[in-house]
């Protein structure tokens, strides 16, 4: 794991961003943010707010009705097709339910974050070029599941399923990482251990994180910004530090909960 | 809390269903009606049983003696059924593929769902009916049919297996920019290979079963030769082919077995 081209500096950038599911209702409405380089950021807020909706955006799973996004600088908002699935190399994802194909073995699933870079014929063959195969496996040895490598993906536990969705993500040595809940469907010993992971991952990979989390007190602890979303817009952005009680009443509503 | 009487009167626990009750009366109402239209006494029963007890004496012993020409048959037969099988195989894979509402969108499906509807809407002898008035006499009757009873079986189970599979994987898929096909080759065929194999083997079977029939109407194996003997009232023959043909049938059953078994 050597390569780690630093210039120019990886970021994100979402500018003015709408989504309406139904014209006229706004699920998500002028939302704009920037992260770049190792900063890791949460995004906190109630369900259904549209958190999912805006990771998806980002990477145009969904596709946003009006706004920007720039991937290290590149306006991707308007690509299609072959141009599209070029930009969404850049943008690791990792899901609730770590989206893996039960039925591939780990390598398998790990190696689909090149799919990107690598032809179907190739893939098919299970023909990756030696330096996807090298790195692969120098991931397995980092997050500890090298023993793993051929077993299938239905065959391991939550936590290790999620280690494979992580390192699926880094494979594609994305220019930014989006994490959708990542530890919602985790024991609470599991959820820190895989923050940790993500957290460190960024870190010495130099990719910008970006996560949904409902646990307010994970966010707090892992990341180095919050954003708070309610009511379809931004309501607060700012450093875990100056996250009072105030703002997350706000951000949640009610306050019998914050006792 | 046992034993303690409702406070008041809830009323019946359960709702009777005056519908479905009617439904099955007027079921076993028809049916009687039906049988008593169509003759079907227990004296016609007897009648029939003393006819064929007849028919079954004529049967045995089961007569081997022309075992070339069974051979021969049996062999045209597994011919039939293995080719059409392969590339009904073959064919039913995109077909299937195309014909999944959840992975293509409605101007591709229709087409494919409605080719499939025709190869479903005849029975295979009609098709074998067609296709000896079209390609003539012979095999290649028979392996058309059975190519497009094999499209119209496992394309349908298997557009339907691909409806059914979880769009999680589909989705980390294409958010790492994955081409087209290589979200189907990694995210939809490890999800519905096994059981696109488990059809494929159980139509392997049918049309094993199905070749030995287009013969009925002249579009080869030993379907043929099974109805002249009926014809020529060949009974201890005829057992003879049966029983061949219920032996091709068992052995072709254990194959396949063994061939799920491999894939499990």
């Amino acid at each position: 794991m050597s390569q780690q081209p630093v210039s120019p500096v990886r970021s994100l950038r979402v500018d003015r961003l709408y989504k309406e599911y139904t014209a006229g209702k706004p699920i998500l409405s002028d939302i704009s943010f920037e992260v770049s380089s190792k900063s890791s950021v949460a995004i906190i807020g109630p369900s259904g707010t549209g958190k999912s909706t805006l990771i998806r955006c980002v990477n145009k799973l969904i596709p946003p009705t009006s706004g920007t996004i720039y991937v290290s600088g590149e306006n991707i908002t308007d690509l299609h097709g072959a141009q599209l699935r070029r930009a969404r190399r850049k943008i690791g994802m990792v899901f609730q339910e770590f989206n893996l194909v039960e039925r591939l073995t780990v390598m398998e699933n790990v190696l689909c974050g090149r799919l990107g870079y690598v032809s179907p014929l190739r893939a098919w063959l299970r023909r990756y070029p030696k330096t996807d195969i090298d790195m692969a496996f120098n991931l397995l040895e980092s997050i500890g599941l090298i023993d793993f490598t051929r077993q299938r993906a239905d065959s391991l536990s939550g936590g290790q399923r999620q280690r494979v969705g992580i390192a699926r993500a880094i494979m594609q040595e994305p220019h930014v990482l989006l994490a959708d809940e990542p530890t919602s469907s985790l024991d609470p010993k599991t959820s820190v251990e895989i923050m940790e992971l993500l957290v460190s991952l960024t870190e010495t990979h130099q990719i910008p994180l970006i996560i949904n989390i409902h646990d307010v007190e994970l966010a707090k602890r892992f990341t180095t910004r919050i954003i708070g979303i309610a009511r379809g817009g931004i309501v607060f952005d700012g450093p875990p530090s100056e996250l009072s009680n105030d703002h997350l009443q706000d951000i949640y509503g009610g306050e019998n909960w914050l006792q | 809390m046992s034993n303690t009487p409702a406070t008041r009167d809830y009323g019946r626990p359960f709702r009777a269903n005056w519908l479905a009750r009617s439904g099955w009366l007027i079921a076993l109402l028809y049916t009687l009606y039906a049988a008593n239209l169509l003759d079907i006494s227990w004296e016609r029963f007897i009648v029939g049983l003393d006819n064929g007890a007849k028919f079954l004496g004529e049967m045995v012993p089961p007569n081997f003696s022309r075992w070339k020409l069974l051979i021969e048959n049996l062999i045209e037969t597994i011919e039939i059924a293995i080719i059409a099988s392969a590339f009904g195989v073959l064919f039913s894979l995109p077909v299937g593929l195309f014909a999944a509402r959840n992975l293509m969108p409605g101007w591709i499906t229709w087409p494919f769902r409605t080719f499939i509807a025709l190869c479903r809407s005849f029975h295979p002898v009609i098709f074998a009916i067609l296709f000896v008035k079209a390609v003539g006499f012979g095999p290649l009757a028979g392996i058309l049919t059975l190519i497009f009873a094999s499209i119209g079986f496992i394309g349908k189970l298997f557009a339907e297996a691909v409806e059914e599979i979880s769009l999680k994987p589909v989705e980390a898929l294409r958010a790492t920019g994955a081409p087209f096909m290589s979200v189907i080759i990694y995210g939809v065929l490890p999800q519905v290979l096994n059981r696109f194999i488990g059809f494929s083997s159980y139509q392997l079977d049918a049309n094993l079963r199905n070749s030995t029939m287009v013969g009925i109407v002249g579009a080869g194996g030993i379907g043929g030769t099974l109805f002249s003997a009926f014809q020529r009232f060949d009974y201890d023959f005829l057992a003879a082919i049966l029983i061949s043909i219920i032996a091709l049938v068992m052995v072709s059953e254990y194959i396949s077995a063994q061939v799920k078994k491999v894939f499990q």
